[in-house]
Formats: C-alpha cells, structure tokens, sequence
C-alpha cells in the first residue's frame, strides 16, 4: 500500500496564462514590438484585410505576421506575397494560441527588429477569446454575412476586443444586416470597443483603421 | 472546445508541484471547474486519459476529479443572485441587464493526491 498525500495546489489554468500574457507584454515593450492579436470566425477576411494594411503601412514600419493554424501554409504564402515577413504556427488541432504558444512563436519568428507583429489567431470566436496571448491590442473582424447578431452568440470574443472591425460592408446591400443594431449589441458588451466599418476589398475604412493602429504603435514604441 | 490545451496545462502545473515536492507517483488530480467556464467535463476526461499516458510519467495512472462550482450572477440593479445557466444576462427578478457573473467561470487546480 502506498502512502498517498493530499497536497493543496490552489492554482488557476487561466490566471497562469495571464501573468505569463503579462510577462510577454513586458518584453515586447522593452524589445520595442507591438503586437496585435487578430481575431474572428473562418472566412471573414482577415487575410485579406492584412495583405491591404500591409500595403498601407508596410513603407512606415517594418510588419511581420504570425498565422496560427490547425495545418497548411495557404495563409502565410498569400501574405508573404506582399513582401512582409510571415511564419506559419501549427496549432497541431488546438482551437486557440495561449502566451506560452505565442512566446515560442515569436522567438522561432525573430522580431527583434520588427515594430509591429500581427498575430493571426485561429479561425474561432470562442476560445481565443478565453486566452490571453501577451498582445498589446485585441482586434476581431465581424463580417457582413455572418449576421449582426454574432455579438449576442459570442459575447466574451466581443467583451475582450480593443477594435472590432466589420468587414465586407461592400455587400450590406445584399444582406439583413443592420449596422446600427449591430453597434448597439457590441456595446452592450463593452461600452469602449471601437467600431470601424469596412471594405478589405476596395479600402472603405482603411484611413481610420490604419490612423488607430499606427497611433498604438508609435506609443508603444515610443516613436512619434 | 479546448480540452486538450487546458489538459496541458493541467499536467504542466501538476508537474511543478511534483518537482517542488519531490513526489514520483500522483495518485489523483482535483480540479473545481465552473459551471460556465467553457469547458466539458467528459471531453477533459477523455483527453485526460490520451493525455497523461503520452505525456507523463508521474501522471500516467493518475484519475481525474471534477468539482463543479455552480454559475451565479449578480444583479447591480437590484442586487439579488440568480443562476446563470437559467437566466443569463438579464436579472429575472427586475429585467436589467448591469449584471456581472460572480462565480462559475473558475477553472482551477485543487489538490492533488500523490507520494
């Protein structure tokens, strides 16, 4: 018979991961690279909402991105394209990238001397949601035909988010979308959230959201 | 929907603790998870099972305990309690919606049973 012991552990699986998300913060900062997690459901456009932004902000500061996924390489080719850096993480089946998953990642990446770092997270609207990956800033895209009640279905992806941008407002014509509902749904959420409209397509509400974006990094890396 | 990630980190924690206490058999491993907080009891018990028999030595024949903590939510309103899995965000006593979850989001290790 063996003398089995009970030992008190009292240890929380979230609040480790956010005091290593912390953790990262810190380095990030002293390394000078601003790190933005990118969020939202399969297919609502964040590929090609960066290759736009890349071709917009690529001349200011030196872009890397990080495309976090179940399996393949489609992703990271399509970015690569646009002339920035670009790493493919395999999740290996993994629904979400938690700070220790991120960590390992930017390290493999090397970037050091990149000013900003965009991490594709995986196609889902609830469990990234519940990890914090050590980002600077939280922005998810909510596209057009998903519906304007996503907010209500996914409260915490929406409570957690700096930025949502709501994409494909090409095609609000040809959809029951209702825009101002669906701003109203968001803040009920969180009252601080950003709404930003826009078209990845043809550029509809990129000068604001580049605006946003170039503001926080050049805080963040102390540039004017 | 991430069981195996949270199963991970459960084993990275235990370990730790093992290390610290310099203890080579864990017998059993509590976790008090809440009612809301994503996360299947089942789904964790079968990637429990895959997990600790791939990735751990100490852990290998260790069983998993679940205690459930129940989801309540406060109304700011008109302060009362009620059960989040019943009503969700809005109070049922006075209809606001300045509610916040007070407990059942929780997903944490307890104690574990070792030598």
């Amino acid at each position: 018979m063996k003398d089995f012991k009970v030992i008190e552990v009292k240890r929380s699986i979230l609040d480790d991961n956010d005091a290593d998300a912390a953790k990262l913060r810190e380095e990030l900062k002293e390394q000078g690279t601003f790190l933005l997690n990118l969020m939202s459901s399969p297919g609502a456009g964040k590929t090609t909402m960066l290759k736009r932004l890349i071709s917009m902000l690529g001349d200011e500061m030196k872009i890397g991105v990080m495309e976090a996924d179940i399996d393949s390489d489609v992703d990271a080719q399509a970015v690569a394209e646009t002339g920035a850096r670009s790493i493919q993480l395999h999740t290996g089946g993994m629904c979400h990238l938690d700070a220790s998953m991120t960590r390992q990642g930017l390290l493999e990446f090397g970037t050091a001397d990149l000013d900003l770092v965009i991490l594709e997270n995986v196609g889902n609207l609830v469990c990234p949601a519940e990890f914090d990956t050590g980002a600077c800033k939280n922005v998810m895209i909510l596209s057009v035909p998903e519906g304007d009640d996503k907010p209500l279905k996914y409260p915490l992806m929406f409570s957690v988010c700096d930025v949502v941008l709501i994409n494909k407002i090409d095609v609000l014509p040809y959809f029951d979308f209702d825009l101002d509902k669906c701003r109203e749904y968001i803040h009920m959420r969180n009252p601080q959230a950003k709404i930003i409209p826009i078209s990845a397509r043809d550029g509809e509400g990129f000068m604001e959201w580049t605006q946003w974006l170039r503001e926080q990094v050049s805080a963040w890396i102390n540039k004017i | 929907m991430h069981e195996l990630g949270v199963v991970f980190h459960v084993i990275k924690i235990v370990e730790e603790v093992a290390t610290e206490n310099k203890l080579t058999e864990v017998e059993s491993v509590t976790l008090e998870l809440g009612e809301v907080s994503g996360v299947i009891e089942s789904y964790l018990q079968n990637c429990w099972k895959w997990a600790v028999k791939k990735r751990s030595e100490i852990l290998k024949d260790a069983v998993l305990r679940v205690e459930t903590i129940p989801a309540i939510t406060y109304c700011e309103d008109c302060r009362n309690v009620y059960g989040t899995i019943e009503h969700g965000k809005i109070c049922p006593c006075c209809g606001s919606g300045n509610t916040y979850l007070q407990q059942g989001n929780e997903f944490q290790i307890k104690e574990i049973s070792a030598c």
